[in-house]
């Protein structure tokens, strides 16, 4: 191979080839093939989905490494990320097909945006340059725009989906600002000599300040982060179920992975700079999050608000600025996956977004409502579930670094937190049923991912030592 | 297999297996249900016998590795204090199971699987040794709870059921900054991060630090008690509850409150406790009178009972404010006793409820003419609520006051007149519905009590006669653990 396009940078960049071919041999198939092999699709994606987890293990193998001149970092961290994405791609691609069908929207193309976004995450996880990193976001941006506003007969969706595209854009606008300030600082756009730029510019450096009000702006909307949040609950509650549960949970976790290897990386100098701002807006997602979902009667904005405060959570884990609140990010967002999709696939299966769709449903189906119990415990960060582990080793970072009047400020909202998730159980376990029962997007598909989601979710509380081992083992190496 | 992983894995297994049993065989349920809790307590009584009253520390500890990545571990153990819990506990399980015998129709299989689940909770939180246990079961119990008032209670079941699930967890939140804090403090000193209780205890605080934590302790631990003014959750939610969850919450959710302090508050902070002993007492006098005076107002019996669950579990921690032998030991003894005669009293609300679904006590009156075995035992709950001597009340209120008594007079002082009020409105409430004559027409074809319902209540009426005629053997229990932890208290 030649001098530009070495074996290793073909190794560093396997995956994301994987994922786009499998998406464009997906939307060609579906081109030749027609109606009949719709169903057949997920024969696609999970092969393409294995073939690149087979290669994120074998880049384990040697990891750390980069490529193309520093520009791909393949490290224990991006690669924790990427099993996250390959993770949520799955899970939302099995569960998917029997909602479809109902809204008659099977198409070929959703299996295949699924993973083109998934190749887009890859190089926010393990990007480290600016343009690598932009092009990543847009690729995973764009096919989230497509997916939001799937049901294309449905006016919710194509407004929720028109919404995100305009104020997504106009995020990356900002983004692309930031980026072009940091490229002004450094006159490259390689992270490393980034990280050198900003290090040896004074503090509290007005260019470095615009830098970080910029780029946070930008990522902050990607990780729906309040005082940019507002497009998440019109977005969650127009786009298809399925494609809420991938927005929530693999758009939020791929821009974190972003906003992590930014501030701790080139931006880790200028940590007072930053920190004030984030405290902030942790404090504001928080607030915003919890209380504004106090008062919903969908579920699924119900589920987007408490998304915005779980973003705050996440951003104390960065404020917290210690090891063990690296780690808590880790935790939190490995059970952020599980019990995120888990409780949106027991949205999809009672097929119903209004809470009170939701009456009387332990009568009917107490095997879909006894796990949504586990996930809304869980969200709310209850033991013994995954989710109080999260909120235990986020408590932990703030309570290490001083700032106790944060985990008690994230500690009270646990309080409110449950309040409105148990009005879901409320519904589901203590009213009775006042909807007539409407069809159920259940299908086999679904019903294994709840089995995994539901058995992680619980499994992890009850007996977390092999999960936390993997964590850490994944950020430490 | 160790004993007291048995004990606690029984209840969780019989939901296990519970599971599996279709809905439809509403009586198998029932009879598994009880038989398992039953077999608990064949499980818990040798422990009587078995413990070893005159050894310090622990006693038939089990330690399995948990999360040795955090340093939590799967530790159980008993000492006099848990022992008596434990019993208690082990004891209301099946009465509350056999007392639902008939009161629940509807989803039996949920409930009872809930009521195994609040048992394997409960056993927990008193077996553990290890603060991240401790606080797992602190909050697997609210489940359970809330499902047991918001499915199964009275008409104002739904608001009862999250006042008491956001109560509680607001104060547990607090309550688990405070433990996480002190196993930052410990792993620090310690050099290796630990939840054990007895290393925790080696951890030498400074005073400010242990103000801090002893207050985010209290928080989480007065609410369930619960203290004023943090008592407003429970008459909703013991009036609410069924008489299956009125009873254990009464019996033994609010014990989780003051074993904290015992456990945990009292000899994790002593020198912050000393401080604030003085403001728990105040508190506890204030729950004592308040509750009392709030009860003399009740028109509904089942609500009267709830109040004077927050005057007597008032006495309790005003035992533990004494900070001596005493005032410990007697609160312990006083928690055991409540649990017995506030137990007997909601069972015997929950019978007549059953009978006339009313609990208006203006729609009874003169009551013991038609049901004289009934009044007989009412009576004798009455009493033994009220501190009558020979029964239980009585000695673990008259202990708590000599402990008190040593350390202020005013305080002994407050409480005797809240025993007066206690009587009052014990006595008045029996008059009002017991005596005099049959004036409501529906009362008059009730029937006594039925076999079934003499098993719940005989257990009780003999342990309380039992405590009263002969507190020794109780005391005796508790005499190393209260010694040991008043001398760690400086007292």
């Amino acid at each position: 191979m030649s001098h530009f396009y070495s074996d290793v940078d073909h190794f560093a960049l396997l995956p994301a080839i994987l994922l786009a071919l499998f998406g464009c041999a997906i939307f060609l198939f579906d081109f030749l093939l027609g109606e009949r092999s719709r169903r057949w699709q997920l024969a696609l994606v999970l092969p393409g989905l294995a073939f690149t987890g087979w290669h994120l293990w074998k880049q384990g193998q040697i990891a750390p490494f980069t490529a193309f001149h520093g520009a791909l970092t393949i490290d224990a961290f991006g690669l924790f990320f990427n099993w996250l994405f390959l993770l949520t791609a799955a899970l939302v691609a099995v569960i998917s097909y029997r909602y479809l069908e109902i809204e008659d929207e099977h198409q070929g193309e959703y299996y295949g945006l699924v993973l083109m976004a998934q190749a887009g995450a890859y190089f926010l996880a393990v990007g480290t340059e600016l343009i690598t990193i932009f092009v990543g976001l847009e690729t995973m941006s764009l096919s989230f725009y497509v997916l939001v506003g799937f049901l294309r007969r449905n006016r919710r969706s194509n407004e929720a989906a028109l919404k995100y595209l305009i104020l997504g854009a106009f995020s990356s606008g900002i983004l692309a600002y930031g980026f072009s300030i940091l490229y002004g600082i450094a006159g490259s756009t390689y992270l490393t000599d980034i990280a050198m730029a900003v290090a040896a510019r004074p503090a509290f450096d007005p260019l470095t300040l615009i830098a970080i009000l910029t780029v946070s702006a930008g990522i902050l909307f990607k990780i729906s982060a309040a005082p940019f949040h507002m497009w998440a609950p019109d977005a969650y509650e127009g786009a298809p179920t399925a494609v809420t549960a991938y927005l929530a949970v693999g758009s939020k976790i791929a821009s974190l992975a972003l906003l992590l290897r930014l501030f701790l990386g080139p931006l880790g100098t200028a940590r007072e700079a930053w920190d004030p701002l984030l405290v902030l807006a942790a404090i504001a997602s928080l607030t915003v999050g919890n209380l504004a979902a106090v008062t919903q009667t969908n579920a699924k904005r119900l589920l987007a608000y408490s998304s915005i405060a779980h973003a705050g959570y996440l951003l104390l884990g960065l404020v917290a600025g210690n090891t063990t609140g690296l780690q808590g990010i880790a935790i939190y967002t490995g059970a952020y996956v599980f019990m995120t999709i888990g409780a949106f696939l027991v949205l999809m299966a009672v097929h119903g977004e209004e809470i009170e769709d939701l009456n009387g449903f332990a009568r009917r189906h107490p095997g879909y409502a006894v796990p949504m119990v586990v996930f809304l415990l869980s969200l709310a960060g209850l033991p013994p579930t995954a989710g109080f582990l999260g909120k235990y080793y986020i408590f932990l970072a703030l309570i290490e670094s001083g700032r106790y009047w944060l985990a008690l400020v994230g500690a009270a909202y646990v309080a409110v937190a449950l309040f409105y998730y148990f009005r879901l159980v409320r519904s589901m376990f203590l009213l009775p049923a006042s909807v007539a029962p409407r069809p159920q997007a259940s299908s086999l598909g679904l019903r294994v991912a709840l089995g995994a989601t539901g058995l992680v979710t619980l499994g992890a509380g009850i007996y977390p030592e092999p999960f936390l081992q993997l964590a850490m083992r994944s950020l430490l190496k | 297999m160790p004993w007291l992983t048995s004990l606690l894995a029984l209840p969780l297994v019989g939901l296990l297996v519970l599971l599996v049993i279709p809905g439809t065989a509403r009586n198998f349920i029932r009879l598994w249900a009880n038989a398992v809790l039953l077999a608990g307590l064949g499980l818990a009584l040798p422990l009587w016998q078995a413990f070893d009253r005159t050894a310090s520390g622990y006693q038939f500890v089990d330690r399995m590795p948990w999360i040795p990545t955090l340093g939590a571990q799967f530790l159980l153990g008993i000492d006099g204090i848990s022992l008596l819990l434990v019993m208690l506990t082990a004891l209301l399980g099946p009465i509350a199971a056999l007392a639902s015998w008939n009161a629940i129709e509807e989803r039996t299989k949920e409930f009872y699987a809930m009521l195994l689940l609040l048992q394997f909770g409960m056993l927990g939180l008193f077996l553990a040794l290890d603060l991240l246990l401790f606080f797992v079961f602190f909050e697997v119990v609210l489940v359970p709870m809330y499902f047991l008032i918001g499915i199964w209670g009275g008409e104002r079941r739904l608001y009862a059921a999250i006042k008491f699930f956001l109560y509680t967890l607001a104060g547990s939140v607090v309550l688990l900054l405070g433990i996480i804090a002190l196993y930052w403090q410990g792993g620090l000193q310690l050099a290796r991060p630990t939840f054990e209780l007895t290393e925790l205890l080696r951890v030498q605080l400074p005073v400010d630090t242990q103000r801090w934590l002893f207050w985010a302790f209290f928080v989480g631990f007065a609410i369930k008690v619960p203290m004023v003014p943090f008592h407003t959750w429970l008459p909703d939610a013991h009036t609410e509850a069924p008489t299956a969850g009125s009873v254990l919450l009464a019996g033994v959710l609010l014990k989780m409150g003051t074993y904290g302090f015992v456990r945990l508050s009292l000899p994790l902070f002593p020198e912050a406790a000393r401080e604030a002993a003085p403001i728990l007492a105040v508190l506890s006098i204030v729950a004592i009178l308040y509750g009392a005076l709030i009860s003399l107002m009740q028109q509904d019996w089942k609500r009267l009972v709830a109040y004077s669950s927050v005057s007597h579990m008032g006495f309790c921690t005003l035992g533990l404010a004494a900070l001596n032998s005493n005032g410990i030991a007697g609160s312990v003894l006083q928690q055991i006793n409540h649990g017995i005669s506030t137990s007997l009293l909601f069972l015997l609300v929950g019978f007549i409820y059953e009978r006339r679904h009313t609990r208006q006590i203006a729609d009874f009156g003169g009551l013991a003419m038609v049901m004289p075995r009934f009044a007989f035992v009412f009576a004798v709950a009455v009493f033994s609520s009220a501190g009558l001597p020979l029964l239980n009340g009585f000695i673990g209120e008259f202990t708590i006051l000599q402990g008190a008594f040593v350390v202020s007079r005013a305080w002994a002082g407050f409480a005797v007149f809240g025993i007066v009020l206690g009587a009052a409105y014990l006595l008045w409430l029996y008059q009002r519905t017991m005596l005099g004559d049959l004036r409501n027409e529906a009362n008059r074809g009730l029937a006594d009590l039925s076999p079934r319902e003499w098993v719940t209540v005989l257990p009780l009426l003999g342990l309380a006669l039992a405590i009263g005629v002969y507190p020794k053997p109780w005391f005796a229990v508790l005499e190393r653990p209260v010694l040991e932890m008043v001398g760690r208290m400086g007292r």
